[in-house]
């Protein structure tokens, strides 16, 4: 064993690329509670207050501090960055200073320019000139293989947030493997790995072959780039600030050259306590230094930033990286992976405050340890900046080596990655099959000039046919699209250094997704249930209706509405599955939409369930606002039922609840008032 | 038999222990000047409902109430006693916990019939959360149009029945805050074994915007809602006469 792995268990992760085996033999379950956590450091909080007076000066100035305009950002376009080199315990920024937002043309020149040019920027005019003429981005590649009809769906957004300008991001690198591993090694595999492939070059294996190229260059460029922070990481970390360090080095060459739609952490808290407690019995470092450690990596995480336009922004509500990062969950063999690092994650919402970034997501299990579970609730309650996820569901699927991209993507990390593919508007789909495929706002025929309703009255079997000939036709442009999309995302604007921390055969999944869910259902249950009347404008477009009676209404636990939904994604998904996909990508779906549900709101028109042209959807699977009358378990019950083989790329569902509504005095469950008369 | 019921809350935390499904009945003869329920006031509203399609929605979530029950509050569940005769038969049948949030109005001892219900009633009752108004019966008749004889009876009787009692009290700035009923209050509650909590609410002024919706007159307008320091202290005085009331018991034993 090398030196740098002297007291961990080995096995099978030291002789192949395998960071879940070294977690399963080294990890070490804790199930104590929370009083073992070390308060922040002078230096972090010196540092922290720097970060603040950034952030002030950055919302001052408009939202965006400084841009790089001049330098293409690659893993070694620009020289370190730091805060206080001598306070900083874990370092590295995406450019040669914090708050300062890269140039990342490859996914497309326009965007670029313009998120520069909205915030007062100019983009260097040789560089514009460059990436118009000599060097192709993956935008103008999608453009150039659009069809008539994609673009007439994307401009009246049936199909809409679709990654054609911008990163698609969603894959996460297996970053641990920089630490475990030190890059030499990382080459020697991706070496052998180019070495293996088949001789007949088909596209396949050409293609093959020029990644696995392009993924050694990264890694070369990453030991380059670690070497002008004075680390060499072609070596495995000898020690936890090391792993984290290295862990995070990794992570940053990704962030340089990807300005992806959400570009996640994986999984790192588990196998950096593997670390943190050889560091422990060794005496090597306290663990008031770890904390430190660890709050100076998770302040890197939230100075992580993109240049944006306004109209990116407005999709997605604010400029989110998605750092998320996933914690807790269950090992396969029935032991909990929580461990202290875990604890520590959550620690930093106390030491460095409450934020949204990092995306601290709970992996939840009944059978976390108890002290774990309060631990949790207690931050949600202080802090409102954590996520919950199912384990137990998502186990059964991934193992217990799968981590997050986004809000909810999962993949193993490593060994499967994500094509995004943003989501198809089913709410317009509805009023298209109502119309006959022509646009209720711009009366345009977009989908297929198939016969719209007749009558004033809708009946549902009626309605519901052709809504799924539509859903058909939609499924159709929407997957061939998004084959576009990734082809050319590949070719012109590759993940290189994220790709290189993965195996050489990676499971794709070929994500879609779906928005305004609870719309449908409920618009279909007033349809079925009560009397809805279609009103005509002049061209005879349906642009209202006038909804009589009462119906039942999805997120009230009420099966009648409910089959409804599980039936529109069940055959939306089966739609989705006819298809072709690009790379044989498994196809996939979401019910995810928690920001951009708003701006797919205001391109859609008057809905049969009573929602207003331009009122927000609701977000992901949540029910309508307002409407799940009968309190939260039968709001949550009804989300509960949609079936995750159909939407194995997520269902989310935004639960709002103010502390005291939880319990008594901001802090106790009602059921722990005790009489306490010993006060 | 079946129940006039106001709403059903499937996501009840602080109605009891643990998460709760919550039952609202729809009617109440009180008519307390804090009320923010004042649309369970009218007794023949509602819409009527089957214990059993209760107890159906309850397990069809089970996994959410581990630990919880079924809590009914109102409106008065005591004025449906037969309707909670009948619900509370079919849960026990199911070993669900459960527990009524009552003001004790309905309850009177002169009354054959209705304490052949209450014992029987009780007998299938894991908790009452007894909600007293104010310890002093002139202050009570004032705040909410009904005397305080039989409720105070009622802690009496359910400590003799042994049933868990939580006793709630809301604590209205200028009116239900003075010291000295704070601590009559302790000292009274504090001679019962079955007390096992104490729940000191803070009046919020929530409620207000649904009188206003009823056509209602709210008799509180301009009153604040209470600091949640305060009620901190306040508590605190109910818990002295509480620990007054214990220590003389246990001076008397010894």
């Amino acid at each position: 064993m090398r030196p740098e792995w002297k007291d961990f268990v080995g096995g099978k992760w030291d002789k192949e690329v395998n960071v879940r085996d070294f977690i399963q033999r080294n990890y070490t379950p804790y199930d104590g509670d929370e009083s073992f956590l070390a308060d922040a450091t002078q230096n972090t909080k010196d540092l922290w207050a720097q970060v603040l007076e950034l952030q002030k000066k950055e919302r001052e100035a408009g939202g965006v501090l400084d841009m790089d305009t001049k330098v293409v950002s690659t893993i070694t376009s620009h020289g370190p960055g730091y805060l206080d080199k001598s306070k900083e315990t874990i370092v590295g920024f995406q450019t040669d200073k914090p708050f300062k937002r890269s140039l990342q043309p490859y996914g497309g020149i326009r965007m670029a320019e313009k998120a520069c040019a909205d915030n007062g920027y100019e983009v260097d005019p040789e560089i514009s000139e460059f990436f118009s003429t000599h060097r192709k981005t993956h935008n103008a590649g999608c453009f150039d293989a659009y069809n008539p009809e994609m673009r007439a769906c994307r401009s009246s957004h049936i199909i809409t947030g679709l990654p054609d300008a911008y990163g698609r991001g969603r894959i996460i690198g297996d970053y641990r493997r920089v630490a475990l591993y030190g890059i030499d090694r990382l080459i020697e595999d991706k070496e052998d790995q180019k070495a293996s492939t088949g001789r007949v070059m088909t596209d396949d294996v050409i293609r093959l072959r020029e990644e696995i190229s392009e993924q050694i260059t990264a890694l070369k460029l990453m030991k380059e780039m670690a070497a002008s922070y004075g680390c060499d990481i072609s070596k495995p970390a000898a020690n936890v600030q090391e792993a984290i360090q290295w862990t995070y080095f990794g992570y940053l060459c990704a962030v340089k050259e990807q300005n992806g739609a959400a570009m996640s952490l994986g999984r790192t808290s588990t196998f950096l306590d593997c670390y943190a407690q050889r560091d422990l019995a060794n005496g090597t470092f306290t663990e008031e230094q770890i904390q430190e450690f660890v709050d100076h990596f998770i302040m890197k995480l939230r100075c992580v930033k993109f240049a944006r336009t306004p109209e990116y922004n407005q999709i997605f509500a604010g400029d989110p990286v998605w750092v998320t990062e996933s914690l807790g969950g269950v090992g396969v063999d029935g032991r909990p992976m929580v461990t202290k690092m875990s604890f520590r994650y959550l620690h930093t919402l106390t030491n460095l405050g409450p934020s949204p970034e990092p995306n601290l997501t709970v992996l939840w299990s009944t059978r976390l340890p108890e002290n774990w579970k309060k631990y949790c609730a207690k931050m949600s309650i202080q802090t409102s900046s954590i996520q919950y996820e199912n384990d137990d569901l998502m186990r059964v699927t991934h193992g217990d080596d799968y981590g997050i991209a986004c809000c909810v993507s999962s993949m193993v990390i490593g060994k499967e990655m994500q094509f995004f593919g943003a989501r198809a508007n089913l709410a317009k789909c509805l009023l298209y099959a109502l119309n006959g495929g022509v646009d209720e706002v711009t009366k345009k025929q977009v989908g297929p000039k198939y016969r719209p309703v007749e009558g004033d009255v809708l009946d549902y079997d009626d309605v519901m046919s052709k809504f799924i000939d539509m859903m058909e036709w939609q499924a159709d442009v929407y997957v061939n699209t998004l084959n576009i999309i990734h082809y050319m995302h590949d070719k012109y604007c590759y993940e290189r250094a994220e790709m290189a921390l993965h195996d050489r055969d990676v499971k794709r999944y070929f994500a879609t997704g779906i928005a305004g869910l609870s719309i449908v259902a409920d618009s279909l249950s007033a349809i079925k249930y009560a009397k809805v009347e279609v009103i005509r404008d002049e061209d005879g477009v349906i642009v209202d209706f006038k909804t009589t009676g009462d119906f039942p209404k999805y997120g009230n636990d009420d099966d009648r509405v409910d089959e409804i939904a599980q039936d529109i994604v069940h055959k939306f998904m089966t739609a989705v599955r006819r298809h072709h996909t690009y790379r044989n990508g498994v196809p996939t779906t979401s019910i995810l939409t928690i920001t951009s549900n708003v701006t797919y709101g205001k391109a859609t028109g008057n809905t049969p369930d009573g929602r207003k042209k331009g009122q927000p959807f609701a977000p992901g699977a949540n029910p309508m606002h307002g409407r799940d009358t009968h309190g939260a378990v039968a709001s949550l019950s009804s989300v509960s039922k949609l079936p995750f083989n159909d939407a194995q790329d997520g269902i989310s569902n935004t639960f709002t609840i103010i502390p005291g509504a939880l319990g008594k005095e901001d802090k106790v469950f009602a059921g722990d008032i005790e009489l306490d008369l010993n006060k | 038999m079946q129940g006039r019921i106001h709403s059903l809350e499937s996501f009840g935390t602080v109605d009891g222990p643990g998460v709760r499904f919550v039952v609202f009945v729809q009617g109440c003869p009180m008519r307390c000047a804090y009320c923010h329920n004042p649309d369970t006031w009218e007794m023949n509203a509602g819409t009527l409902m089957e214990p059993a399609d209760i107890i159906e929605q309850y397990e069809r979530n089970i996994s959410f109430y581990k630990g919880g029950g079924i809590t009914v509050t109102g409106g008065e569940p005591l004025m449906q006693m037969d309707f909670l005769l009948d619900l509370f038969t079919q849960a026990k049948a199911k070993g669900i916990h459960t527990c009524i949030d009552t003001s004790g109005i309905a309850f009177n001892p002169d009354n054959v019939p209705l304490m052949e219900k209450m014992d029987r009633l009780m007998a299938l009752t894991d908790l009452v959360m007894l909600d007293i108004k104010h310890i002093d019966p002139e202050k009570h008749k004032e705040l909410t149009g009904q005397p305080n004889t039989n409720i105070l009876k009622y802690a009496a009787y359910l400590n003799d029945k042994n049933v868990d009692m939580w006793i709630r009290h809301v604590i209205v700035p200028g009116i239900t805050d003075d010291d000295k009923y704070l601590f009559q209050l302790g000292y009274f509650i504090g001679q019962f074994h079955n007390l096992k909590a104490l729940d000191a609410l803070p009046y919020h002024t929530m409620g207000e915007k649904k009188y206003q919706s009823l056509g209602l007159q709210y008799k509180l307008s301009g009153v604040p809602a209470m600091d949640k320091t305060i009620l901190l202290d306040k508590k605190q005085v109910i818990l002295n006469g509480i620990k007054k009331r214990r220590a003389e018991m246990a001076d008397r034993n010894v």
